[in-house]
């Protein structure tokens, strides 16, 4: 969790925000999943095109205040029903974030796993303090976040919407410096594992009846 | 019916309502927080757990309806172990500040951890600390005292239609505010105050100044709109501190609007509280005997009429009109703001349906009024029923104002109503749909050249449109201000003629004074009124008489004295009865219940008290061509909510406000 929450009035908020194009076709898509009167049900998926948006034209994906009021408009909620979600959920960053937000999963299977040395191995090749802060150069944030569901192939680093598994100090640090450099590695499995399959390779049903 | 027992006590209630509910018509009191009887259920406080037989564990019974054959126990052991243990969770983060907090005294959760709490704390860890929050110039915040009821954030989401305010973040770090810091943009903001159960929203004008048990409390009624608000004024040496509502279901529910609660700092400024005498040019200081034998050589063979302002009572206005008759003068007024208002009948100028009618309505008609700013408690009212009975509101007026409910926007003025009239308007099938349906027409909107025809027009309207059943009515004017209504009980609509040569105002700012009249200025606070004036005598503000109001309903009610007026300032009925008695004309009451003997023979409506429900049964329609209506369109007449009286027009309190809600009306 964010170290320091609050409130909306201490972060600087851009003076406008308004959909454009790609977020308007996104929205019509979403908006129509709902039953006509119940558009305030659509009002997550329309955070994160906010957010999506604000990555797109600033390079850090935050909601400001301004796109909110502009998803209650839209879905003709009251702005602060719109607010009360958003701060709600950890995945809607209520500030703005570094180029890349690193999401360190800290629940027991990661955390077993080897989590503490991924969070280190972040704080120290992406140059952060700690949890809920970002690196002076304006490339990271660090976040720690609960279990991703990705627990088998634990310990699991999400950077913005992509999944790195199998993680560990050296990965990690290799993980980072790529991402300065502007490449963007595949994501996955970074030891190779096949989806969730067994490391190294088949461990049961070796044997193929009839053979 | 369901039946349910209480502690072996049998009661029978109505399907559907709450095991709470149950447990207090057998007379159980259920501790509570979040739980209100004019709100949502939140049901997250859990301070009012109790037993249920078979029932594995405690219930929160705000939120457990009852079922036939059902065993509550309010005071097992279960039930005060639960409760317990409830208090010291809201007791965790609830500072111990007290002393200092001004909820003290009245605070339900100190006297729910006296009844029942535990006695010690085990709680060793620090408690969280929130930032206050900033919800406008009348509610002050000290979130550390939050205990997260929600209460308020109901309240402006349900009751005052401003959903302005919610819980922000979530578990330990849940905070409730508006999140981006603004002023609450609403005319109930004081409720809040009355409803958090803690500290947390106190009073900002009253912060630090008394406590509960060192003020005297009076019950009266508020004037300052015309709803006829029920009210405690709370008083210590001589000064009134605060104002409360009180309940009145059919008035005001609990609610208040915020102009009542809070101008009253404006009784102590800008008073008059001693007679002035007009020598040279100049106002000059004077005795009573002197204002009052400067009254008698000034008017000496003069033609003299009489004006009542917006904010007298009964009482002093019987007393003027009986001193005019005396005086041989029939020439009163009281609509000083040139509303075309027809007094030969009383439904033609009251509330007819009653505020508590409005929950019956199943139609409504706004003409050339802004029920949230001219009564805010009554448009409360109409949010509810369209709340709950989804209601159709047709509104003809400015474009885009907020009303806090939905409404049907048909027009900007005349022209609409003219079309109403001949029932070509497509708003005319809902209104001939509907079985209740009603109209409310602003007073403001009859103050124009044309008000005579308006007021006709919106009176064939209700005809036309099924509004005048034998057992409803449905034609209502909209009054601003809770003096408004007894001078037009009491005769103030003869006119003043052009020609006059002395004017006695009670308390009246009219727009013209004819040049060279003698004017006498009796009333509270100095205006126009007073600065044109040759004598001026110091009466009594609402607080500071035993007196009777009329609201718009035309319901007759009566406040009582709270303070005495400042300095030489007098009750104005007794002002009136000593001036008579220097005139030579003494008028036959020495005591307050002589004036009301002769109130009740004036108008027989002050014989009684309340409101009685009425139907209408004669058509005839008030004077005035109901097809000369203007195609002007009908502005909302009160701006500056405010300040839109003497008293809050000299309030600091409410000054503040203007500055923060209408920033360009300051300047």
């Amino acid at each position: 969790m964010d170290a320091e929450l609050s409130t909306a009035t201490e972060i600087p908020q851009p003076n406008s925000f308004s959909f454009d194009e790609e977020s308007l076709k996104a929205i019509e898509a979403i908006v129509k999943r709902y039953p006509p009167g119940k558009q305030a049900s659509a009002v997550i998926p329309l955070l994160y095109v906010v957010q999506r948006q604000m990555k797109r034209s600033t390079g850090s994906g935050w909601v400001p205040n301004k796109g909110m009021d502009a998803v209650a408009e839209r879905l003709g909620m009251a702005p602060i029903r719109v607010y009360e979600v958003a701060t709600f959920y950890f995945m809607f960053n209520m500030k703005p974030i570094g180029k890349h937000h690193l999401q360190v999963c800290a629940t027991t299977p990661c955390w077993l796993r080897g989590s503490d040395e991924v969070s280190r191995a972040c704080r120290e090749a992406g140059k952060l303090g700690g949890w809920g802060q970002t690196s002076e150069d304006g490339m990271f944030t660090l976040s720690e976040v609960e279990c991703l569901g990705g627990c088998v192939n634990a310990p699991i680093l999400q950077v913005d919407d992509d999944y790195y598994e199998d993680m560990d100090y050296e990965s990690t640090v290799r993980l980072i410096e790529a991402l300065r450099r502007g490449e963007r590695p595949a994501p996955g499995s970074v030891i190779g594992r096949q989806t969730s399959a067994p490391e190294g390779g088949p461990q049961t049903l070796l044997d193929v009846p009839g053979e | 019916m369901a039946k349910v027992t209480v502690d072996g006590i049998e009661v029978e209630v109505p399907n559907g309502v709450s095991v709470l509910q149950a447990c207090e018509a057998a007379g159980k009191e259920i501790p509570r927080f979040c739980y209100h009887e004019r709100l949502s259920v939140a049901g997250n406080c859990r301070m009012c757990l109790v037993e249920v037989e078979k029932a594995p564990k405690p219930i929160a019974s705000c939120a457990y309806p009852v079922a036939d054959g059902m065993k509550v126990f309010t005071d097992s052991p279960m039930v005060r172990n639960g409760r317990r243990g409830v208090m010291e969770f809201l007791l965790i983060n609830h500072p111990l500040d007290c002393p200092i907090c001004d909820q003290g005294g009245e605070c339900d959760l100190q006297d729910q951890a006296i009844a029942f709490g535990g006695d010690a704390s085990r709680y060793r860890e620090e408690k969280r600390a929130v930032k206050d929050k900033y919800l406008g110039p009348l509610v002050k915040t000290i979130m550390n005292r939050c205990i997260q009821c929600t209460r308020c954030v109901r309240f402006a989401t349900e009751v005052a239609g401003v959903p302005e305010l919610g819980a922000t973040n979530r578990g330990e770090n849940m905070e409730i505010g508006t999140y981006v810091e603004k002023a609450l943009t609403t005319e109930l903001s004081g409720n809040l105050i009355d409803i958090c159960p803690v500290g947390a929203l106190t009073s900002r004008p009253y912060a630090y100044v008394s406590r509960p048990w060192e003020l005297r409390k009076t019950d009266s009624v508020d004037v300052l709109d015309a709803t006829g608000t029920n009210i405690r004024v709370d008083a210590r040496s001589g000064e009134v501190l605060r104002i409360l509502p009180r309940t009145n279901d059919d008035v005001n529910e609990e609610w208040m609007a915020d102009r009542g609660r809070f101008a009253f700092d404006g009784l102590k400024r800008r008073r008059l509280d001693r007679p002035w005498v007009r020598q040279g040019g100049k106002l000059k200081p004077a005795s009573w005997a002197e204002a009052f034998t400067a009254i008698a050589a000034g008017i000496k063979g003069r033609k003299i009429g009489a004006m009542a302002g917006d904010l007298v009572d009964a009482e002093a206005t019987v007393a003027l009109r009986d001193l005019m008759a005396a005086l041989g003068s029939d020439h009163l007024e009281c609509r000083t703001d040139g509303a075309a208002i027809d007094a030969s009948r009383r439904d033609f100028y009251t509330f007819n349906t009653g505020i508590v009618g409005i929950e019956e309505a199943d139609a409504l008609l706004i003409i050339g009024s802004n029920p949230r700013v001219e009564a805010p408690v009554i448009n409360a009212r109409i949010r509810k029923r369209v709340a709950t009975g989804g209601i159709p509101v047709g509104f003809i007026g400015p474009r885009g104002l907020n009303l806090t409910y939905a409404q049907d926007w048909l027009g900007e003025g005349g022209a609409t109503l003219s079309a109403l009239v001949g029932g070509q308007h497509r708003f005319n099938e809902v209104l001939r749909g509907a079985k209740r349906p009603m109209v409310i027409l602003g007073r403001g909107a009859l103050a124009r050249p044309d008000g005579a025809a308006v007021l006709a027009a919106a009176w064939q309207v209700a005809v036309e449109n099924g509004m005048l059943q034998a057992d409803w009515h449905g034609f209502n004017l909209l009054h601003q201000f809770g003096g408004q209504v007894a001078p037009l009980d009491l005769g103030f609509t003869t006119g003043i003629p052009a020609d006059v040569q002395a004017l006695w105002l009670l308390g009246a700012e009219p727009s013209v004074v004819p040049e060279g009249a003698f004017v006498i200025y009796q009333g509270h606070h100095g205006e126009a009124g007073a600065a044109r004036a040759d004598v001026i005598l110091p009466g009594a503000a609402y607080t500071e008489k035993d007196a009777t109001w009329v609201n718009t309903e035309g319901r007759v009610q009566r406040g009582r004295l709270a303070v005495y007026p400042p300095g030489e300032a007098r009750e104005d009925w007794k002002i009136l009865r000593a001036a008579s008695e220097v005139l030579g004309l003494r008028l036959p009451y020495d005591s307050l219940d002589g004036v009301r003997a002769r109130l009740a023979e004036a108008n027989p409506v002050f014989a009684g008290a309340g409101f009685v429900a009425h139907g209408c049964t004669d058509m005839t329609g008030p004077a005035g061509d109901a097809g000369g209506v203007a195609e002007v369109a009908f502005d909302t007449t009160v701006h500056n909510y405010w300040q839109a009286d003497v008293i809050s027009r000299a309030s600091a309190t409410m000054a503040e406000c203007a500055r923060t809600y209408l920033p360009q009306a300051a300047e």
